[in-house]
């Protein structure tokens, strides 16, 4: 077969990450080749430098498409040149008509004018494509996520591609959807469509894949024919890296049990029936770190949000609090009881970026530094420079604006306003994400600190070596259940990869 | 909160004159610049015309901006708190109708008129407030439709007809003036409060630890508001007085500014403007909060309603016409941003008082009123467009 696609020596630097290091990457006509890593391996970066989302010029290396080099500009060049990119999450306008989706952008017109009949005609054709039997009069939103996923792929082929990129085609569908989404995939193939298939889901990776390339670290590991790997092996490729001890690692001394959360579903604010956890139990001790792993879209951070009573959806299941039935229905009602949460991306969720130190670090807790509904500046000044001194934040005096620190020092101020709480129970989601080295292991020490003064600390995590070097046991989740729970002295990589892409131990 | 930075052992800029400026009041560049545009107007104005620059004219100006005043006092608020309020021009007309029709029709005296109007006020915030914040309609439209609603039900019971003249004692609340003797001690009042405002916090910030400007730069500081207040009696009390209206905004924004800056509901309201989800997040009850700001708005709108009533003496069909856009473009000349989450009652008042000085210096050239729409419009989109760019220049920086 002849080659569809070459990537050669791909290398895209972002300020003070190299998220594609020399990356080879090599497509045959017609296959089915699966893409895969662990979060932030680079998949998606590379699939936005083949698909225009990142020009040329913005990294390094050649795009080779049936043999010639090509430029792209913006998604349009790639576009032309037959690459169609469908993304995890639809991009589709769900309040146009299914042909209007389908046409968006290249609409059929006569005189200037949208002809509609046309339109309708020729989008029957594409659905029967992809065998949906849907009228393409009928609006986008009414159509399951399964069938909108299926327009997306006769967008796509409206649109003449030949090579097609799916980014976890399979994470929102029912079993159902899947099986008909892989029939369509094979049918495409034997009419010589080339398909790139990014999933954590190994066993449909190996179910439908003809070649399977691991990336890790930015990195390519290697390619490999399907016929060649297993589960296993797959598996020890992604996370095949060496472990260096670089945490400074406290042992646990487990008091009583602060957390107890038994039998306890969640369920999804937009899908009516879809729970995004299903029956979780587990418990966290006073003076232990519990780390919760597992891969993108498991329903890491949906557990501890609703836990902490910020999650849309509704909850069932019990939640005990040092032994006491509680009912959490607000982040007002958390903070009483003694949690803390310290969310995953701090700009949107944690920080007023406009505001300064001190009133970032006394937001939770007011009440704490006020006299009948009237704020005692002083007071809170004085609680601003404790954080400033106790998490060494590089802020100039608690009037500095926090829009202006660094990415570690505003985490820091987040952490300082959950300490100011003086939570019994706190959780970090994904607690040193986008923060350079020093930084984080003066978090680590901040969270190593908290074990000793007896906190009970949860720590949510998609980098397996964090997990590993920081927790003291550990829970993985994989698409809303909890697949496997050890302590972390029985931990390894391949252990966890293996339950969070689904594989039950517990 | 980045307007009036508040204290602290911060890294002042010493020696230099804006540095030893900023220490002494505490302001930071956008009320400088917009106390420049002030000083900037007015001088314009009284090299224009010799009567500009005098206590008739400034007790006039001072009278004229009161209800706007009033008005934007409410919509900093509302507008930090990322919503929007519509429909107060339309409140001030009902209110100051409803006052009119109870004392004139009715012969309530003017204290139940008073008290029944402002507790209307509320009662309408409350009831905009809960459907912005409980039924999730978005403020614009809440408001919208409440401003052709209440101008429909102020139609409705006036029948359309001017109800005068008012009893008076409630017409004083609006035309009367301070006597000599009452503006002096109001202002003795102003520089000993001051004075114990400013002493007292530096008091407390030393037995903090916290270091203290030299107690030299504290006396100066009051010295120079001390001579400013007083000033401001003589040049008043120099034609009839302090009018009432302006006693009214002198209290509301003394009291709203300690509102915004030192309560726990004002801070929220800044964080829930700034960012909603990281308010929430830490457990602020966004709700709550909406609905009070909106309750604080229609009342200040209700004393509005009542002050302007009572200084023409009549309740028209037509009154607070278009007055909410005056007090929208008070708080955005004075540097509040409609994206929420900025802006300072100071701010708002300095820009009610740059429009009213070019509509009054305007009116005294014997300008066509036709430009004062056009000045007063373009000034709005410059002040913006400096505020953006300025802003811009921050980041880059």
């Amino acid at each position: 077969m002849t080659v569809a696609l070459e990537m050669r020596g791909i290398t895209k630097v972002f300020p003070g990450v190299v998220a594609l290091d020399n990356v080879n990457f090599t497509v045959r006509k017609g296959e089915i080749h699966a893409l895969c890593g662990e979060n932030g391996a680079g998949k998606s970066t590379l699939m936005k430098v083949l698909s225009g989302v990142y020009p040329v010029g913005t990294y390094k290396g050649q795009i080779l498409i049936d043999g010639v080099e090509r430029h792209f500009h913006d998604i349009r060049d790639a576009e032309a040149a037959g690459i169609a990119i469908i993304y995890q999450e639809l991009a589709l306008a769900r309040n146009l008509s299914v042909a209007e989706n389908l046409f968006l952008g290249h609409e059929l017109k006569r005189f200037g004018i949208v002809n509609k009949e046309k339109m309708h005609k020729e989008s029957e054709r594409w659905l029967r494509e992809v065998g949906l039997n849907v009228d393409p009069r009928e609006l986008t939103g009414n159509l399951g996520i399964g069938k909108q996923q299926l327009v997306e792929i006769a967008k796509a082929l409206a649109k003449n591609a030949k090579i097609l990129i799916l980014d976890e085609p399979t994470a929102a569908l029912t079993e159902q959807e899947v099986g008909i989404l892989m029939g369509i995939l094979r049918e495409l193939k034997q009419r010589g469509v080339t398909c790139i298939y990014i999933s954590h889901k190994l066993n449909e990776v190996l179910a439908i894949a003809d070649t399977i390339t691991v990336l890790r670290d930015g990195q390519t590991v290697g390619t490999y024919p399907v016929s060649e790997v297993d589960e296993g092996k797959i598996i020890s490729l992604m996370v095949g890296r060496e472990l260096k001890e670089r945490f400074p690692r406290i042992e646990a001394s487990p008091g009583d049990v602060m957390l107890r959360v038994r039998n306890y579903t969640v369920m999804s604010p937009d899908q009516p029936g879809k729970a995004v956890i299903r029956d979780v139990s587990f418990e966290v001790r006073k003076g232990e770190i519990f780390g919760i792993g597992g891969l993108m879209g498991a329903g890491r951070t949906e557990l501890v949000m609703s836990l902490f009573g910020a999650y849309p959806g509704e909850s069932r299941g019990e939640v005990e609090i040092e032994g006491r039935p509680v009912r959490i229905r607000s982040v007002g009602d958390a903070i009483r009881a003694g949690m803390g949460l310290v969310s995953e991306d701090r700009k949107k969720y944690g920080l007023v970026l406009g505001m300064n130190v001190k009133s970032n670090v006394s937001m939770a807790s007011l009440q704490a530094f006020a006299w009948r509904g009237v704020i005692d500046h002083n007071r809170e000044t004085a609680g601003g420079l404790q954080a400033i001194h106790t998490l060494r934040i590089k802020a100039n005096s608690p009037e500095t604006i926090v829009g202006t620190l660094s990415g570690g020092n505003q985490q820091k101020v987040v952490i300082g306003k959950w300490l100011t709480t003086r939570p019994k129970i706190l959780f970090l989601d994904e607690p040193t994400r986008g923060i350079d080295v020093g930084a984080k292991f003066e978090i680590y020490n901040i969270i190593n600190q908290l074990v000793r003064d007896g906190v009970a600390v949860v720590i949510v995590s998609s980098e397996m070596p964090e997990l590993i070097g920081m927790c003291h046991r550990i829970m993985v989740l994989s698409e809303g259940r909890k697949t496997a729970e050890f302590p972390a002295s029985e931990a390894t990589q391949e252990r966890i990869m293996k339950a969070a892409t689904g594989g039950m131990e517990a | 909160m980045n307007t009036e930075s508040q204290t602290a052992p911060a890294r002042t800029e010493t020696g230099t004159w804006t540095g030893t400026f900023a220490r002494l009041f505490r302001f930071d560049a956008r009320a400088y610049s917009m106390i420049g545009a002030v000083v900037l107007i007015w001088t314009f104005f009284s090299l224009m015309h010799e009567r500009f620059l005098t206590p008739t004219n400034l007790s006039n100006l001072f009278l004229q901006m009161s209800v706007t005043s009033i008005l934007a006092i409410g919509m900093v608020l509302v507008i930090v708190a990322g919503q929007i309020d519509l429909s107060v021009g339309s409140l001030v007309g009902l209110t100051g109708g409803i006052a009119a029709v109870l004392n004139v029709w009715y012969d309530w005296d003017p204290v139940s008129v008073v008290l029944v109007t402002i507790a209307l006020g509320s009662l309408i915030g409350l009831m905009q407030g809960w459907i912005v914040a409980y039924l999730a309609v978005p403020a614009f439209i809440v408001t919208l439709g409440g401003m052709l609603m209440f101008r429909g039900i102020l139609l409705g019971t006036t029948k359309s007809v001017t109800v005068a003249p008012l009893d008076p004692s409630l017409k004083a609340i609006g035309q009367d003036y301070l006597p000599e003797f009452l503006g002096w001690i109001a202002g003795a009042v102003g520089v000993i409060g001051t004075a114990v405002i400013v002493l007292g916090s530096r008091w407390r910030r030393k037995r903090y630890g916290f270091k203290v400007a030299p107690l030299s730069i504290s006396v100066l500081r009051i010295a120079l508001i001390g001579a400013f207040i007083l000033g401001a009696v003589w040049v008043l009390n120099s034609y009839k007085g302090f009018p009432i209206p302006f006693i009214i905004v002198i209290v509301l924004a003394l009291l709203f500014t300690f509102i915004s800056r030192n309560t726990v509901f004002g801070r929220q309201i800044y964080a829930i403007g700034g960012n909603p989800e990281a308010a929430r997040l830490s457990g602020i009850p966004i709700r709550r909060r909406i609905l009070m700001v909106f309750v604080l708005c229609n009342t200040l709108a209700a004393i509005a309603g009542i002050v302007l009533t009572a200084r023409v003496n009549a309740a028209t069909m037509s009154a607070g016409t278009m007055y909410e856009l005056d007090a929208i473009a008070a708080c955005v000349i004075g540097g509040t941003s409609l994206m929420g989450g900025t802006g300072t009652v100071t701010g708002a008042i300095l820009g009610a008082l740059i429009m009213v000085s070019l509509d009054n210096g305007m009116s005294i050239m014997n300008m066509e009123s036709f430009w004062q729409y056009i000045v007063k419009g373009a000034i709005l989109i410059l002040a913006v467009y400096m505020d953006i760019s300025s802003r811009r220049r921050k980041k880059a920086a």
